[in-house]
């Protein structure tokens, strides 16, 4: 399946990734290819078949409901690139 | 001999008898790795001042007369995908370059209370992605059985350093085949634990239902003796599972005679490298003579695990990296004019071309109209992979197969080809998207001196009767003897 620049820009746009008009056209080339291969999947009834999302565990184990200690503000903000008090700061969303 | 030379637990031995003391150790690491490592680039950071400090308290608990494990004292590398406090973690990526982690990786905290020095970490494909090391954001490793050739991917780092001699054994993940094909490629012994074995907490995700540490020495025991510190339920990993650790010792030397070793016809597919296939069958014939009974299984639908591997791992990391957005830590795109663009601009300067490859793919995978033909059929797909793994060991006790349908390959060699990349994965991708355990324990070299590994595939938790099958062959062949000429 050959995917199209205007595909490969829509996808990078969902995937918040900005890239050059080279990468775009060596990314529809390649992505083409990968797709092309998993097409066999298609050749395989599983109208039946139950997904799997994990192997091993059937249900999700939860912890007890307890409060337990955490990271300080100070550690979970030193690697911010910019912050603000307590906050992360990002550019101004609202004017 | 020289000292780096020693397995874990050999020197573990000498350290107990007192004959020589961690310090000594740990200084012996460091020599070695000024020596070598300008030429195997396995280190992305050596943390000389943390290493020597456990070291010295290591030497205190032994001459205390209370060791803290059996491993106490002996030095380790860790792939620079494990979180280590105060010390820069960055998944082998420029978009966490300077990211110093709060906190340990819940396997890390267990070296550290098993008196494992650690000295530092170790280079990976960016965000362990990869079959080379060549997708580093820094430089790619080398192997130091050829350095023209690549020590294989994504824990390229820690096989190379073990292989090198540069540390005792290291930790690895395995996504798709990130421990067991680098240490087929250095002949190294490399474990892939059952999903769920060994905690995921504070290991940098790449695909979450996929991604499992292990790790990676020169002998079957030392993987058997470095299993026992990690291998424990984590009530900090939701998916860590709740079973009981055995003592992975115990049975490694009661050989296979009896055991029935399924042979997978599927992991013998036309295209395979000769010399491989010579190593690895004169492996098939040597368990045979040691006992075993060989069966001819079949696990019809492995040639779809490629085409569901990149679809699911993808789709999983598109995911997992939606977090790398210049916010909160790591790069930050400085001219970025609105939020949009910090997000879209931080990726793009932070993120390599296999990880943007990676997450374009698990994109379009996931995005509306593609979703069922794409994501949700190959979860569907991986349940009967799932599936023919179940029936094959309700006749077999485990399997046996190659690890990489060719030898190392070149530097350079396959980096612009990403489908023949990903082809190289083909026998290790399906253990993953099963969850079942699978071991790497040298079988041979190429006539052109490049090291060939058997893979055993077991039954989930069953690690124990995977190191008992590998020790009985490598108690019959020197080649894990053989050291790296570097």
């Amino acid at each position: 399946m050959a995917l199209t620049l205007e595909q490969v820009r829509h996808v990078a746009t969902l995937a918040r990734l900005a890239l050059t008009p080279e990468e775009e056209q060596r990314m529809a080339t390649q992505l083409s290819a990968v797709l092309d291969a998993v097409e066999q999947l298609q050749s395989l009834d599983v109208g039946a078949v139950e997904p799997t999302s994990h192997a091993t565990l059937a249900d999700s184990l939860l912890r007890e409901d307890v409060t337990r200690p955490s990271l300080s503000p100070e550690q979970v903000l030193a690697n911010a690139p910019a912050k603000s008090g307590t906050s992360f700061a990002v550019p101004k969303i609202i004017e | 001999m020289q000292l780096t030379d020693l397995s874990m637990l050999e020197l573990a031995e000498k350290l107990a008898a007192g004959q020589v003391s961690s310090v000594e150790a740990t200084r012996a690491c460091l020599e070695r790795i000024q020596r070598v490592d300008s030429t195997i680039r396995a280190f992305l950071r050596v943390d000389e001042k943390g290493a020597l400090a456990a070291a010295e308290a290591s030497d205190a608990r032994r001459r205390a007369g209370n060791p803290a494990s059996a491993l106490d004292g002996v030095p380790v590398g860790l792939k620079d995908l494990f979180l280590t406090e105060g010390l820069e973690t960055t998944a082998g990526s420029r978009v966490l370059e300077g990211f110093v982690p709060p906190m340990d990786a819940t396997v890390v905290r267990l070296l550290r209370e098993a008196g494992l020095p650690l000295l530092g970490k170790l280079n990976l494909d960016e965000f362990a992605m990869g079959s080379s090391n060549e997708s580093s954001a820094y430089f790619p490793t080398h192997n130091p059985w050829d350095v023209t050739r690549t020590p294989g991917g994504s824990s390229g780092g820690s096989a190379a350093a073990v292989a090198a001699r540069e540390v005792f054994g290291a930790l690895g993940t395995d996504t798709g085949g990130s421990i067991r094909q680098p240490a087929a490629f250095t002949n190294t012994v490399g474990l892939k634990p059952t999903y769920g074995r060994v905690s995921r907490y504070g290991v940098i995700a790449y695909a979450s239902s996929l991604d499992q540490p292990g790790p990676m020495t020169r002998t079957v025991a030392d993987t058997a003796a470095l299993l026992q510190v990690l291998a424990r339920h984590d009530p900090l990993d939701s998916t860590s599972a709740p079973v009981k650790t055995p003592d992975y010792s115990a049975e490694l030397e009661n050989g296979v005679r009896g055991l029935k070793l399924g042979v997978p016809r599927e992991y013998f597919a036309e295209g395979m490298d000769p010399e491989v296939e010579a190593a690895v069958r004169g492996a098939l014939r040597e368990y045979e003579r040691l006992g075993a009974k060989l069966v001819d299984v079949s696990l019809p639908h492995t040639r779809y695990a490629l085409a569901t591997y990149y679809l699911i791992a993808p789709a999983e990391a598109s995911s997992n990296l939606a977090r790398y957005d210049g916010v909160r830590y790591g790069l930050r795109a400085k001219d970025a004019k609105g939020l949009k663009e910090l997000y879209a601009l931080t990726r793009e300067r932070g993120f390599g071309s296999e990880v943007k490859r990676r997450i374009m793919l698990g994109t379009y995978a996931l995005s509306a109209g593609y979703y069922d033909a794409y994501y949700l059929r190959a979860q569907k797909v991986r349940t009967l992979i799932r599936e023919d793994f179940t029936r094959a060991f309700q006749q077999v006790d485990a399997l046996l197969a190659p690890i990489s349908p060719v030898a190392p390959f070149k530097l350079g060699e396959k980096v612009n080809d990403p489908l023949s990349m990903y082809l190289t994965d083909v026998y290790t991708l399906p253990c993953n998207l099963a969850g079942v355990p699978g071991l790497s324990v040298p079988c041979g070299f190429t006539k052109a001196g490049l090291p060939v590994g058997l893979q055993v595939l077991g039954r989930a938790f069953d690690e124990a009767l995977l190191l008992r099958i590998a020790r009985a062959f490598e108690r019959e062949h020197d080649f894990f003897r053989r050291l790296a000429p570097v």
